[in-house]
């Protein structure tokens, strides 16, 4: 804690860390509830980036389907509530784990190929279960489905929005924290050499497709995390939460904050928000009515993104990135 | 009898569509290495276009002819500003800068033409039906989608197996060093194939405009569906282009046409007229997966 | 006798009509640098692909350390003790060359499914790779990215890794490709100084470091093995002046 106060990343660390754990204080007290609904979402979406940012950050697969553990999450809740099994204790587990065996099933498959393969077979993957989705029509096809929240008898009840976007909150730290270990574990120094090199990782000994296997399926199941959560917060799932215009969101955000840094998919998020919430007053200042039209602003901006700003926003806190050499 | 005939010229005229689409993704795909989310924007503006050209001449087959060059405009326009400064990057920068694309377009087409869908009319010799064969009455419009679109599909064929540049095409999907070598000029020819690619999506969006009707982001589900078929067929593969689209065609079809009634035997019917269309959907993707499980660079895709 | 450390039999690979490896038989011993040497495009790396897994050859066996591995995946030979490094110099460019080495080390310490040790702070992984760095003269290379190494470093870097696992059998594809002359003699001498206790199979194209290295060569012509034998057999066969060394000056 000390030592993070000596660098600015740290210090906007622990400023960011400081607003975020009082917002719902302040935002009851300035009575914008509104703003703790987004905060909410923020956290959630941070979970999901956080989770893919262990392949396509450390890893370097480029998944194009990750919004798809948004899905299996979600739809593990609502289904398992819609008939009547409503304890979180059950829902949360199913949720997390489905999420993971869909991961290391369609990793199985998926990691077989490379480059523009990969990208659009997991694309392909998640629009197989969007479509399943929609194909449900007990569970609401394509207009989704109103669910309560999952039940957690005297422990907390998420309908309290404070309690729930803490609880967010929470799971954020232990995400957070477990990505930093992550990284610079044995196991993190493998599949950041396969993404650098994999034939070299191949030639010096590492079934690298086991290791791949293996961080595919983590990913997955916090994806899954964010899912569950994703629904308890909205208490509504619909195939659109799996849409693979979500899984383009997600990577941008992902690399908008800084691929393979800690704290980047934090950073992309609020971006990602700041940008959605704050371009459309912005342009409306310039020519009244045209706010809805933001994206016609923010599409240039990822193009000029991808072309000039590829360290994220992670890399202007300065310092080495996390991703790299990471010796230290 | 008849019904599985029609049915089977639908699948058909819905693979050309998607084939006129896929041709020029698979051939940007192959010869630049560019992943180009945005190909189904191009597909957009065609109907767009189309729509405006055709409400301005007052005739179908004049706008319909004029979209072409807007369309060959349009995509030397995006390939200058945008797609040059990506064939040197790696795949993920071509994803979000060509996804930025995505979402530019379509707030530009709400912003000119609005958020409410267009249609196209058809003129009066294409809205009745023509007798392909004795005793079979087919549309008229779809069929000249289908000749159209097979007449299109023969052309690049030729163009691909016979032309000197579609020799260089050819050479430059499979080894896109030797072209250079060759002493041909690679951003000439880059912007040739973005451009010829722009053109046949155009073609597919406008000629798909009078049946789907002209609407913002038409472009993105047909845009993962070509994604679909340029990977079944094989990146670069003309020829793998045009057997995936036909295949994936015809399941569309059989989803829509046949399953219902399917499933209609064992579910309610409401519930057999959600799942059928979502089954087809997932059979697509189900053969790419398997299609990719057996031979992960796609039919006809280079090997290594 | 004692069964060599790599014994080839009959190898061949085709490329449709092209044959790669034609029938090839060679064995590498204990002890003894083997060079393997050819005209560009007789198909020296293409055996190499095949001895290290990365390409499946479509017919004859690989025999190594006394095990049959033709069928083995290209990790499972590296971790019987078969260490390469390649013609395209090929290092984690993102890491710290000292990384480079722990990660190499790090490859023969069992699996790696270890989610929450810190592995920049592990003394079993950087005191080798320390030493690692030292035995081949980059010690004071190692927090240096190893994309900021020089060219020579790199292929220094290279060995190093090769060498991180204590290998039976080195695999060198042209170590001192692109290197200057000094660079050249300094490589000749770390070589001359690992062939105790392991095999070493050189493919090289400078000749001087061959003839003085190698205990024995193989020439290797349009993917045939044309003649084998120690370094004055090879100079005086006839077949190899014709074939192979005649447009090339002789080292006496």
């Amino acid at each position: 804690m000390i030592q993070a106060l000596r660098t600015r990343r740290g210090l906007v660390v622990i400023a960011l860390a400081a607003l975020a754990i009082a917002l719902p204080l302040l935002t009851q007290a300035f009575d914008q509830r509104y703003l703790l609904s987004i905060g909410t979402r923020v956290v959630i979406w941070s979970i999901a980036a956080a989770s893919l940012n262990l392949i396509l950050g450390y890893g370097g697969m480029v998944s194009f389907g990750h919004a798809v553990f948004f899905g299996i999450g979600g739809y593990a809740v609502g289904i398992l509530g819609h008939h009547g099994v409503v304890l979180g204790w059950v829902q949360w587990p199913v949720g997390v784990l489905a999420a993971a065996l869909w991961a290391a099933a369609i990793g199985a498959l998926s990691l077989r190929t490379r480059g523009v393969y990969f990208i659009m077979i997991t694309l392909a993957f998640s629009q197989l279960v969007y479509y399943v989705g929609v194909g449900l029509e007990a569970y609401g096809a394509d207009d989704g489905l109103n669910i309560s929240r999952s039940r957690f008898p005297g422990l907390i009840d998420l309908r309290d929005r404070a309690a729930f976007y803490w609880l967010c909150l929470a799971l954020l730290g232990l995400v957070l924290w477990f990505s930093a270990r992550f990284a610079n574990s044995h196991f993190g120094f493998v599949l950041r050499g396969a993404k650098s090199n994999d034939v070299r990782m191949a030639s010096l000994g590492f079934p690298v497709f086991r290791y791949r296997l293996a961080a595919f399926t983590i990913s997955g199941a916090l994806g899954g995390l964010s899912g569950v959560l994703l629904a308890n917060h909205d208490a509504y799932i619909s195939p659109a939460m799996m849409s693979w215009v979500k899984s383009g969101d997600l990577i941008v955000i992902v690399v908008l904050g800084g691929m393979g840094t800690v704290f980047g998919p934090v950073w992309g998020t609020v971006a990602f928000f700041v940008l959605e919430e704050s371009l459309k007053p912005v342009i409306d200042l310039f020519r009244k009515g045209w706010g809805e039209y933001w994206q016609i602003v923010f599409g240039p901006i990822l193009i000029l993104i991808a072309l000039y700003a590829k360290g994220g926003i992670d890399s202007l806190l300065g310092g080495r990135r996390d991703g790299g050499g990471g010796h230290g | 009898m008849d019904y599985l005939a029609i049915q089977i010229l639908n699948g058909v005229q819905l693979g050309l569509l998607m084939f006129l689409l896929a041709a020029g993704l698979t051939l940007t795909f192959g010869i630049m290495d560019l992943v180009n989310l945005a190909h189904g924007s191009l597909y957009m503006m065609g109907a767009y276009f189309a729509w405006t050209l055709i409400g301005w001449t007052d005739s179908f087959v004049l706008g319909a002819l004029l979209t072409l060059p807007a369309a060959l405009a349009l995509g030397a326009v995006v390939e200058a500003v945008v797609i040059r400064r990506l064939y040197a990057r790696d795949h993920l920068d071509q994803v979000l800068a060509t996804f930025g694309l995505i979402l530019f377009f379509n707030e530009l087409v709400r912003v000119i033409w609005g958020p409410a869908g267009k249609s196209i009319a058809l003129p009066a010799f294409l809205s009745g039906t023509v007798e392909i064969l004795p005793g079979l009455p087919y549309p008229a419009y779809r069929f000249a989608i289908i000749v159209v679109g097979g007449v299109v599909a023969l052309l690049l064929a030729w163009m691909v197996q016979r032309t000197r540049t579609g020799m260089l095409i050819r050479a430059g999907a499979s080894n896109r060093r030797m072209i250079g070598a060759l002493g041909v000029d690679i951003n000439l020819l880059f912007t040739l194939v973005f451009g010829l690619g722009a053109v046949f999506a155009a073609l597919a969006g406008l000629m798909a405009a009078p049946i789907l009707s002209v609407k913002i982001g038409m472009g993105d589900d047909i845009l993962i569906l070509a994604f679909v078929i340029i990977v079944i067929g094989g990146i670069g593969s003309i020829k793998g282009a045009f057997i995936a689209a036909m295949v994936v065609g015809q399941i569309d079809i059989f989803g829509r046409a046949f399953l219902p009634d399917l499933l209609k035997t064992f579910l309610s019917n409401a519930a057999a007229s959600t799942a059928a269309p979502a089954i087809s959907q997932v059979l697509i993707y189900l053969v790419m997966a398997g299609v990719l499980v057996w031979r992960p660079t796609g039919l006809f895709g280079p090997r290594t | 006798m004692v069964e060599p450390l790599l014994s080839v039999t009959g190898l061949l690979k085709r490329f449709g009509g092209l044959v790669a490896t034609d029938n090839v038989s060679l064995d590498v011993r204990e002890g003894e640098i083997h060079a393997l040497i050819g005209p560009n495009g007789a198909g020296k790396t293409t055996l190499v692909h095949q001895l290290t897994g990365q390409l499946a050859p479509d017919a004859g066996s690989v025999r190594f350390a006394g095990l049959d591995i033709t069928r083995l995946a290209t990790p499972q030979r590296a971790r019987l003790g078969m260490a390469r490094s390649y013609q395209i110099t090929s290092v984690l460019r993102d890491f710290t060359a000292e990384d480079n080495v722990a990660i190499a080390v790090q490859a023969h310490r069992g699996h790696s499914f270890r989610f929450f040790a810190d592995a920049r702070h592990d003394a079993s992984l950087r005191v080798p790779a320390r030493a690692g760095l030292a035995a081949v003269g980059l010690d004071a290379r190692a927090d240096t990215l190893a994309a900021n190494l020089s060219h020579g470093e790199q292929r220094q870097l290279e060995i190093a890794m090769a060498l991180a696992g204590a290998p039976r059998l080195l695999l060198l594809d042209e170590p001192m490709a692109g290197m200057g002359p000094d660079e050249s003699q300094r490589m000749i001498a770390l070589l001359a100084g690992l062939k105790e206790r392991r095999g070493i199979l050189l493919i090289e194209h400078d000749m001087e470091a061959v003839f003085r290295l190698a205990d024995r060569i193989t020439v290797l012509v349009y993917g045939r093995a044309i003649a084998t034998g120690t370094p004055d057999e090879i100079r005086r066969d006839p077949a190899v002046r014709e074939a192979y060394l005649g447009d090339e000056a002789m080292p006496c």
